[in-house]
């Protein structure tokens, strides 16, 4: 079990929580083109190493949190209110 | 070089008491430069390597692996073979698949232990058995074998499964693909690098790929832990860790890596001899030679390199076993492990070119890279030597994410951890 420290319930269990993928992609503006935004939906850095991603904390307060973790070790270096523009 | 396996072989050897076997594949030292450079000796780089030596004649080649062979995702899964698929590409290309595995141990005199043994996916309810009869349909047209079984064809098959009345998803039937089951991981790794090696293919074991040179657009060669390594053509081939290896020279993929958990029981008379996956939860299982269940559910559902999952995943695939073999509830576990998936945001395999000149990829397998190893080396092979795809592999190449062409067989979007 990983222990995702929620900025406003504490500690819990990742099992409360559904995982929702990386946290870094933008969505682009309306107006940018076909590729910007086949970016965004297709492509990930999916880096070997520390990952910054977003968890919804579905069986508490059902807020998302940004945990930045290493995928490698599942090492959680530490978790984030997520910037509101996500 | 080694000599033919046969039964006068075993007896030949047998008179000295089997010490004087000779080793299966040399270990040569890295040349500083191959026609062909594949990145990866899992199943499908070892295959790649040699179908490219037998199918185009391109023996300067060498496969690169970090560690030792099959010691990645080739000896993590849960060696199911079949291709009861619905959409045509992954159909035609599982079929030829499965037509490779019939013929793989003569093919390479190194037994794969191919087991036609069956793969039933049981059905839960009338619209789930309307929606196997229509997969069945479909793989019937595209020349491909099934059944479609009730509840009482099923139970003759597999009379050990829970089929009393009180149970929360009850068995109403399944889809029965005969020429579906088993084979054995390693003998696949093994046979096929030992079939490479016979004609010349150099296997080189702990060389690390660190860098891809790419100059001009164009791929140069790789740095390894053994030195640099020049190349007219690299082919990369190690699902689980495509996005790591493509970073290096440079490309983002549309593909997550995720944890994938497989179990063996201790193990039991014979009890199951088909394989058999769960309609409601994820879970397949089978049993191996041994006896034991061998058995699978889903990815732990977040991105992941570590060869190892956790506790809440193992919890929840086997009580989705326990839901249809109740009979495992006093089982004991005895080994699990993790691999690391390529999951990619169609849920169907990448093989083709890649916007670098001499540079290919082979990724993407989701759950499914295992009985696909025959083909996607073929394939991937054909891919390398004549640089564009084979019919089979046509559709699935990295741009079809761009273009709307994904090939979503479970209709579940770009979401890498629903497929």
């Amino acid at each position: 079990m990983m222990l995702i420290d929620c900025p406003w319930c504490g500690p819990r269990g990742h099992v409360e929580f559904t995982y929702a993928g990386d946290a870094t992609v933008k969505r682009p503006a309306p107006d940018a083109s076909e590729a910007a935004f086949a970016d965004y939906v297709f492509l990930r850095d999916n880096r070997r190493g520390p990952h910054r991603e977003l968890w919804h904390h579905t069986a508490g307060c059902r807020r998302f949190v940004e945990v930045h973790r290493n995928v490698l070790t599942h090492e959680i270096l530490g978790t984030s209110a997520p910037e509101v523009s996500k | 070089m080694s000599l033919a396996y046969s039964a006068l072989s075993l007896a030949r050897h047998a008179l000295t008491g089997h010490r004087h076997w000779p080793r299966a594949w040399r270990d040569p030292a890295p040349k500083p430069r191959y026609s062909v450079i594949i990145i990866g000796g899992g199943g499908h780089g070892l295959a790649s390597a040699y179908y490219l030596a037998k199918e185009h004649g391109i023996t300067d080649v060498a496969v690169l692996e970090r560690g030792w062979l099959g010691g990645g995702n080739t000896g993590r899964n849960t060696t199911i073979i079949r291709s009861n698929y619905l959409l045509e590409p992954n159909a035609h290309f599982y079929e030829f698949s499965l037509k490779l595995w019939e013929g793989l141990s003569r093919d390479l005199n190194y037994n794969a232990m191919v087991s036609q043994r069956g793969v039933i996916n049981l059905a839960h309810s009338d619209s789930q058995l309307d929606q196997f009869a229509h997969r069945g349909n479909a793989m019937r047209l595209n020349g491909i074998d099934c059944e479609l079984l009730d509840r009482a064809a099923v139970q003759r098959m597999v009379p050990i499964l829970d089929y009393s009345d009180h149970v929360r998803f009850p068995i109403y039937g399944g889809l029965l693909q005969r020429r579906g089951g088993t084979a054995r991981h390693d003998a696949v790794a093994w046979g096929f690098a030992r079939a490479a090696d016979r004609r010349g293919v150099d296997i080189i074991q702990n060389c690390e790929v660190t860098g891809i040179r790419v100059e001009n657009g164009r791929v140069q060669g790789v740095e390894t832990s053994r030195g640099y390594i020049a190349a007219d053509k690299v082919g990369m081939a190690v699902a689980g860790h495509s996005g790591h290896v493509a970073a290096m020279a440079g490309l983002r993929l549309p593909i997550e890596s995720h944890v994938l958990q497989a179990f063996v029981s201790e193990p039991l008379k014979p009890c199951i001899d088909t394989v058999v996956t769960f309609g409601v939860g994820h879970f397949y299982v089978s049993q191996s030679d041994k006896g034991e269940l061998v058995m699978g559910g889903d990815i732990d559902m977040y991105n992941s390199y570590a060869q190892r999952g956790n506790m809440p995943m193992v919890e929840h695939t086997l009580s989705a076993g326990l839901a249809i073999l109740p009979m495992m509830s006093r089982l004991r576990m005895m080994r699990l492990w993790g691999g690391v998936m390529d999951m990619s945001m169609d849920g169907s395999p990448i093989i083709g070119k890649t916007p670098i000149e001499g540079f290919y990829i082979n990724g993407g397998w989701c759950y499914g890279g295992f009985k696909a190893t025959p083909a996607s080396g073929f394939v991937f092979a054909h891919t390398i030597a004549q640089d564009r795809p084979h019919k089979l592999n046509e559709h699935f190449t990295l741009d079809r994410f761009d273009r709307g062409a994904a090939i979503d067989e479970r209709g579940a979007g770009p979401t890498p951890n629903a497929h």
